[in-house]
């Protein structure tokens, strides 16, 4: 069995940086991106260390507001 | 590489106009997955309420209606009994479900309607700006509440799902929350089976959802997670008060 | 069809059913009962739904989504019960929903009394529910009549996405008339915005009275405005008789007509010429009748089983070309032939 590799991708627009998804990422890789500002005008959400992300979909199963996609991939 | 999570086709493209943080949000896209998964999103016909998920109408990707405050049983019994062999649901809140609209949701149940009902409690009226509600607790503050619930003045906190349990109508009742990834997987299992056991004719069924409203809460959204593990659960545990007989 | 003697309640019944009504929600009150009873009897005969709901808010609102869904539906209620649904109403107005409402009003305020009153003209025409809206209000006069207004009340409905109001009083729910009913098909309106189930093949349906973007409330009420002139131009009725010498008009509606008509033979035979406008509809309102009125006539007099509701609308028809008097009687008092009369008299100081 191989290690789990995940991928997430944020639609930055529709986030409105309740910052929950940070609060349940196992692997501590989500932040609020505060270099930048969305059209809504939050902070959005964002993976800083993305390399370390294991597609358990915490972040997108709590996101109210769908902002999330999580792709999986198997390593060997 | 699978995709693990994507957006439902449950839901439009209308972003939700809930504050950030709300968790009526992942109620929202729980029901729409349950719905597609179900393939029911061709045939359901929904009923929105009034309150913070008035515009639920724009978000669910089916046919809508829009009821008055607390109608919406009623409303989707008369839906119902035309079309008995599309499914209905109702998405209400606790002012509108547990105030306004007590005599409609007893009713509903009482005549065994099969429809199902998504009841979000999140312990505030959210959409007029944070009064007291049936299900405010007691200590809480509301606007309506300055100096918190004060049970000798307005009575405690109301438990509907255990008192909707006690009608023969109600073949399913659960109290389920949203503060958790794990709590979030189980209320959609919850939100599913509500709508199996009205595909399979059996009876009414509502899903008691807890839920956030920082805003009026005056927490963070992380901060509102936590509050409500700490002082909604305990008051209102989590848990099926009743099921069809042959699921046990 | 042979004619068959009815109560007037169970002929509503049965005129909606041959209106194709398959669906009724109402709640029990008198003097009305033997609507819901009739209907629970006959419409699951014709494959159609009865349901007794918990309140007459609730069933104005099974009301609201069955007439959403495009079917015939209706209720039925009396006075402190329409009041009750006046919420529903409202909402169906402004969802623009086809659907008939029954009312077999009865005396007020409050609990009132159950006898025949129209103390509901206001309630009626004016609507008690919020909003900028109007709906047509039929006010027969006998069962015949009733039975035919319903048929139309349908069509009327439909053709227009509204709510409809037959207005009758307690006589014409309880008393028994003969009755013919006549072949009618129902008017055939396409439905397309009604919820079914979008079957994949269109875009969801809703059923809504909710329009955040003042502009965009503004354009609805201005749509609104457009069909109730429509059905002004359209779907005014009136009775007018006796008119041509009359040196005194009633305006009088329902049972009440009928009295007026007793009082004006009475009247001939004394020598004095009396007409009578009989408003069919409530709303709209029969102004254009009051413009073809003879120079002999002096005085308008409204005759109401009320302390004077419709007067208002008769000043309004009138607009300060003639005086307009009134007699009432209320709280279940019938007006007599003899009473008026004496009105009439009295006003021309033939005492």
């Amino acid at each position: 069995m191989g290690k789990a590799k995940g991928t997430v991708i944020f639609d930055s627009d529709a986030c409105k940086g309740c910052g929950l998804c940070i609060s349940v990422c196992p692997v501590n890789i989500l932040a609020l991106d505060t270099s930048s500002v969305n059209n809504k005008g939050y902070h959005p959400a964002t993976a800083i260390e993305p390399e370390k992300c294991i597609g358990c979909a915490n972040c997108a199963t709590i996101c109210p507001d769908t902002v999330i996609t999580v792709y999986r991939t198997m390593e060997e | 590489m699978a995709v693990v999570f994507q957006k439902t086709k449950g839901l439009t493209d209308k972003p939700f106009s809930y504050c950030p943080g709300c968790t009526h949000g992942i109620i929202h896209r729980l029901v729409a997955e349950s719905l597609e998964e179900l393939g029911l999103l061709d045939e359901v016909i929904g009923v929105a309420p009034v309150g913070c998920s008035v515009f639920a109408y724009e978000f669910f990707n089916c046919d809508m209606h829009e009821a008055a405050h607390g109608r919406a049983p009623a409303v989707a019994t008369g839906i119902k009994r035309v079309h008995p062999d599309h499914p209905v649901f109702t998405y209400q809140g606790d002012g509108d479900l547990a105030s306004i609209g007590t005599a409609e949701i007893v009713h509903v149940a009482h005549r065994g309607e099969k429809i199902t009902t998504i009841f979000v409690n999140n312990a505030i009226y959210g959409m007029t700006g944070g009064q007291m509600a049936p299900t405010t607790l007691v200590g809480q503050k509301a606007t309506t509440a300055p100096y918190g619930r004060d049970a000798a003045l307005c009575g405690n906190p109301i438990r509907i799902s255990e008192m909707l349990a006690t009608i023969d109508g109600a073949v399913f009742v659960e109290r389920v929350a949203v503060n958790t990834p794990a709590n979030i997987r189980k209320a959609k299992k919850a939100i599913k089976r509500a709508f199996e056991v009205q595909l399979q004719g059996l009876g009414f069924g509502i899903v008691e959802v807890l839920s956030t409203c920082p805003t009026n809460w005056g927490l963070t959204p992380v901060e509102s997670l936590e509050w409500l593990e700490k002082n909604m659960i305990p008051y209102y545990p989590l848990g099926n008060f009743k099921s069809p007989k042959e699921e046990k | 069809m042979a004619k068959v003697l009815m109560k007037g309640n169970e002929a509503i019944g049965a005129a909606a059913i041959k209106a194709g009504c398959k669906y009724f929600f109402g709640y029990p009150i008198t003097p009305q009962n033997e609507i819901p009873e009739y209907m629970s009897r006959e419409l699951p005969k014709v494959g159609g739904v009865f349901l007794q709901a918990e309140s007459e808010i609730a069933a104005i609102n099974m009301v609201y989504g069955a007439a959403g869904c495009g079917v015939r539906v209706m209720t039925s209620s009396s006075s402190p019960g329409i009041a009750l649904k006046q919420e529903g109403i409202s909402y169906i107005a402004g969802a623009e929903l086809p659907c008939v409402i029954v009312n077999i009003s009865r005396g007020g305020p409050g609990l009132g009394s159950i006898q025949p009153a129209q103390s509901d003209y206001y309630q009626s025409t004016r609507g008690g529910g919020n909003g900028d809206y109007f709906h047509p209000v039929y006010a027969p006069a006998s069962i015949q009549e009733t039975v035919d207004l319903m048929q139309e009340a349908f069509d009327v409905a439909d053709k227009y996405r509204t709510p409809v109001m037959v207005l009758g009083d307690g006589m014409i729910g309880q008393m028994m008339e003969p009755v013919e009913f006549f072949e009618r098909e129902p008017l055939k309106v396409e439905k397309p915005w009604a919820t079914n189930g979008t079957k994949g093949k269109r875009k969801p349906n809703i059923i809504n009275s909710l329009f955040i973007d003042p502009q965009a409330l503004e354009d609805h009420n201005h749509r609104l405005e457009e069909k109730f002139e429509l059905m002004k131009k359209n779907e005014t009725r009136v009775e007018t008789f006796n008119m041509e010498a009359a040196e005194v008009v009633c305006v009088a509606y329902g049972t009440t007509a009928r009295i007026v008509k007793n009082a004006i033979e009475n009247c001939k035979k004394e020598g004095i010429e009396v007409g009578l406008i009989r408003p069919i509809t409530l709303w709209p309102f029969p102004e254009a009748a009051f413009d073809e009125i003879s120079d002999t006539t002096k005085v308008f007099l409204s005759v109401e089983m009320s302390m004077g509701q419709m007067i208002d609308d008769v000043k309004i028809a009138v607009a300060g070309r003639r005086p307009v008097e009134f007699y009432g009687r209320s709280g279940g008092m019938i007006p007599t032939p003899e009473g008026v009369v004496q009105k009439i008299k009295s006003i021309l100081g033939r005492e």
